[in-house]
């Protein structure tokens, strides 16, 4: 069965513990995550994680009854097919670079929107927030044109409902 | 205002808790100390805590009610893994206190510390530390709470030992109220309505009956059930008993090694209705083939065991007795004379027998149990005498048959059947186990006596672990690898030679029940079964082990190969 992107939102207890049991639960079922960010809501008692998951039908359904039948878990909303804004911070740090590799990071960061946050005599520091997708894109071009040269953190998506947008 | 000890007590006792299998330690000796002038909570003490574990789930199988653990931290806790694990499988629900070091040592490898809660997080429906002496009362009712309704299961409430100690309020809270777990309460009338559409279209239905039913207690609206609808009955292990064995509509357990008519019935049905089973791989065989011509309606309370093995058309979310009784409302007599009639003709015409074998068998043995004692409780180890004790025993009811269906747990026999004694004092309990899996808690013979305990051990002594010896005589070539309990090393390495004389069987059973100030008697022929069981009749005041010497290579048939459709069954030894 065909595997597709998937995102879930999960409202969880805030306590010590509830991420492993979080982590455990997928890892035990050999569930694969693609992604997953965890940070308090507007109540402190709760958390809020964004999962992303490739997965088939059959098994994402189950992910879901199996998140949902945990005690920890608060609400399970699967936002795979509605409107939602997602996006996910990326810093990437380019070293060695010359002052013609530092005017290209410049140009690229002004062409893509990207923020440059730190740089020195060699190194850059580019802040990219952006899809999962489009953050894919700006590390192929940046490993394209840095060759091992760069190192990447990403911070994995977060995703809220849209308010009156339709776009993804 | 009250020490944290003395909030565990009375928690036990607002939760109606009477007995408590337990196991002291360093860090459970305060809780041990408050229990110690308590009247109304007995605490039985175990030899070796995977025994007590076992204990308090055959309480709790037997009763109904939850079961209590009471262990002290690392070793004490570890030792409760596999017990819970058993528990979770079966849904059996269980409250499992662990003592914990201080707070302010977590995390520092203090002595006899671990991380019960991880380490169980994944074998039991909560687990949970204890953080502050506040929130202790509201975490014992919730522990309760959890463990005994939706799908019940074990639950872990590790107490470090400064909240034991800790003054706080008296207060035992009156409600339960968890924003992550609202069990379902009410049964979808819609989706019912969809199921007897159905079944009323069908010529060949049937009901899969699983574990869920008998938890429910649902066993009397079951049998009224299919008598109104004359559809036939298949159970898996944990379902025998949903309705009485001897029914004319029950055609017996499917599954691997499941009767003929029950796994030829599922082949051939159009429409299975199960409720309470999870569809775990032992009664499905090929899953591609599984009930293969049939709609498949499934109600079970755990919506994660729906479309989980095997796509169900109607999926019904609920308790297995609230949907049996809406069920009841809506049902009404079905035309099927000529499949329930195809039905008792496969039940006539294949039995499952032992006649291959002469001498003494499991099968005898069991039979004469059914004869001769009213409703006793019968528990299993697991190997061969657990499927043959599924394959022949006679149950009426609930409660009554107590076996680690999906865990598969060796050991657990014996113990269960001393939590299921203490449980129902009045009640006949007879555990048969093989001689691998009755020296996995040996030790509890000790308990047996200490608790003057009327048990009753069989053991089925082939000396061997006999169901892996089974595969690998018909899979592996009778390649014994590991499988033999007589075993010594100067044996030659492939012996073969069945009339060569093997070494003495260690340990001698009816010595080391003495040794315990427990009975022992061996029988080795047919016409001794009776004697045996007059003789631990006789014998009240402690248990008794019946050693059955039985055919050494005895297998048990039927049975599907992995992987094969259950209606390719090896019927006998082809």
């Amino acid at each position: 069965m065909e595997a597709k992107k998937r995102y879930i939102s999960l409202y969880v207890e805030n306590r010590i513990g509830v991420l492993a049991k979080i982590s455990g639960l997928l890892a035990g079922k050999s569930y694969n995550l693609d992604t997953l960010t965890v940070g308090e809501t507007e109540d402190a008692t709760v958390s809020r994680m964004t999962i992303g998951m490739t997965i088939d039908d059959i098994t994402f359904e189950q992910v879901k009854k199996q998140l949902n039948r945990c005690v920890v878990v608060i609400k399970v909303i699967d936002i795979s097919e509605v409107p939602i804004h997602k996006k996910e911070l990326l810093f990437i740090k380019v070293s060695s670079c010359s002052e013609k590799d530092k005017a290209e990071i410049f140009r690229i960061a002004k062409a893509f929107s990207l923020e440059i946050i730190d740089y020195d005599r060699r190194n850059v520091v580019v802040q990219c927030v952006k899809t999962e997708r489009g953050n894919n894109d700006m590390i192929a071009l940046f490993n394209d044109m840095f060759v091992n040269r760069i190192e990447v953190v990403r911070g994995g998506s977060v995703a809220i409902e849209a308010v009156s947008t339709s776009t993804r | 205002m009250m020490k944290g000890t003395e909030m565990i007590v009375k928690a036990l006792k607002e939760e109606g808790v009477d007995i408590i299998f337990g196991y002291p330690g360093g860090q459970a000796i305060d809780i041990f100390d408050a229990l110690y002038d308590e009247k109304e909570i007995e605490v039985v003490l175990p030899r070796h805590e995977q025994a007590l574990v076992h204990a308090a789930d055959g309480y709790a199988r037997s009763t109904g009610k939850v079961g209590v653990c009471l262990v002290t931290s690392g070793p004490g806790a570890t030792n409760l893994v596999t017990g819970i694990a058993t528990a979770n499988y079966d849904s059996v629900p269980l409250v499992c206190i662990t003592g914990q070091v201080p707070l302010a040592l977590m995390g520092n490898d203090a002595f006899q510390e671990v991380d019960i809660v991880g380490i169980t997080n994944s074998i039991c429906k909560y687990a949970v530390t204890v953080r502050t002496r506040e929130e202790l009362p509201r975490i014992l009712k919730e522990a309760f709470y959890i463990a005994r309704t939706g799908r019940p299961g074990p639950v872990v409430v590790d107490i470090p030992k400064n909240i034991q100690i800790e003054e706080g309020s008296s207060e035992y809270p009156a409600d339960v109220n968890i924003r992550g777990y609202k069990p379902n309460e009410s049964v979808h009338v819609g989706q019912i309505k969809k199921v007897v559409a159905l079944l009323k279209k069908a010529k060949k239905p049937l009901f899969l009956i699983g574990g869920g039913v008998n938890i429910s207690g649902a066993n009397q609206k079951m049998k009224e059930l299919a008598e109104m609808t004359g559809i036939p009955v298949i159970t898996t292990i944990m379902g025998k008993g949903a309705i009485p064995t001897s029914h004319r509509l029950y055609l017996g357990n499917i599954g691997i090694h499941g009767s003929y008519a029950a796994n030829h019935a599922v082949s051939e049905c159009d429409v299975l209705l199960s409720i309470g089973t999870r569809f775990n791989d032992r009664i499905t065989g090929k899953i591609s083939e599984f009930a293969k011509n049939a709609k498949i309606i499934h109600i079970d309370i755990d919506s994660a065991s729906i479309s989980k093995n095997i796509v169900v058309d109607i999926p019904i979310v609920a308790d297995a007795g609230m949907a049996i009784e809406k069920l009841l409302e809506y049902m009404v007599p079905l035309k099927i004379d000529k499949w329930a009639e195809q039905a008792m003709v496969w039940k006539q015409e294949h039995p499952i027998s032992m006649n291959r074998y002469s001498g003494l068998t499991a099968e005898k043995i069991i039979r004469y149990i059914n004869e001769n004692f009213e409703n006793p409780i019968i528990t299993t180890d697991v190997g061969q005498n657990q499927l043959w004790t599924t394959q022949y025993i006679e149950l009426e009811s609930n409660h009554q048959f107590l076996t680690s269906g999906g865990l598969g747990t060796m050991g657990y026999g014996f113990p269960a059947a001393m939590g299921a004694q203490m449980g129902n004092p009045d009640k006949t309990v007879i555990a048969i186990s093989g001689d691998g899996g009755m020296q996995m808690n040996i030790q509890e013979l000790a308990t047996a006596v200490a608790y003057e305990l009327p048990l009753i051990l069989i053991v089925l002594n082939n000396g061997y672990l006999g169901n892996v010896r089974q595969w690998q005589e018909i899979f592996y070539h009778k390649r014994y690898s590991s499988t033999c309990l007589r075993y010594r090393k100067s044996c030659e390495k492939n012996c073969k030679d069945k009339t060569k004389c093997c070494p003495t069987y260690t340990p001698d059973f009816i010595k080391l029940a003495e040794s315990y100030d427990a009975h022992g008697i061996r029988i080795t022929k047919e016409e001794e079964i009776a004697e045996a069981f007059a003789f631990a009749k006789e014998h009240k005041n402690a248990p008794t082990i019946i050693e059955c010497i039985i055919e050494r290579e005895a297998d048990v048939f039927p049975m599907v190969p992995t992987g094969k459709t259950l209606s390719d069954m090896i019927l006998d030894e082809q």
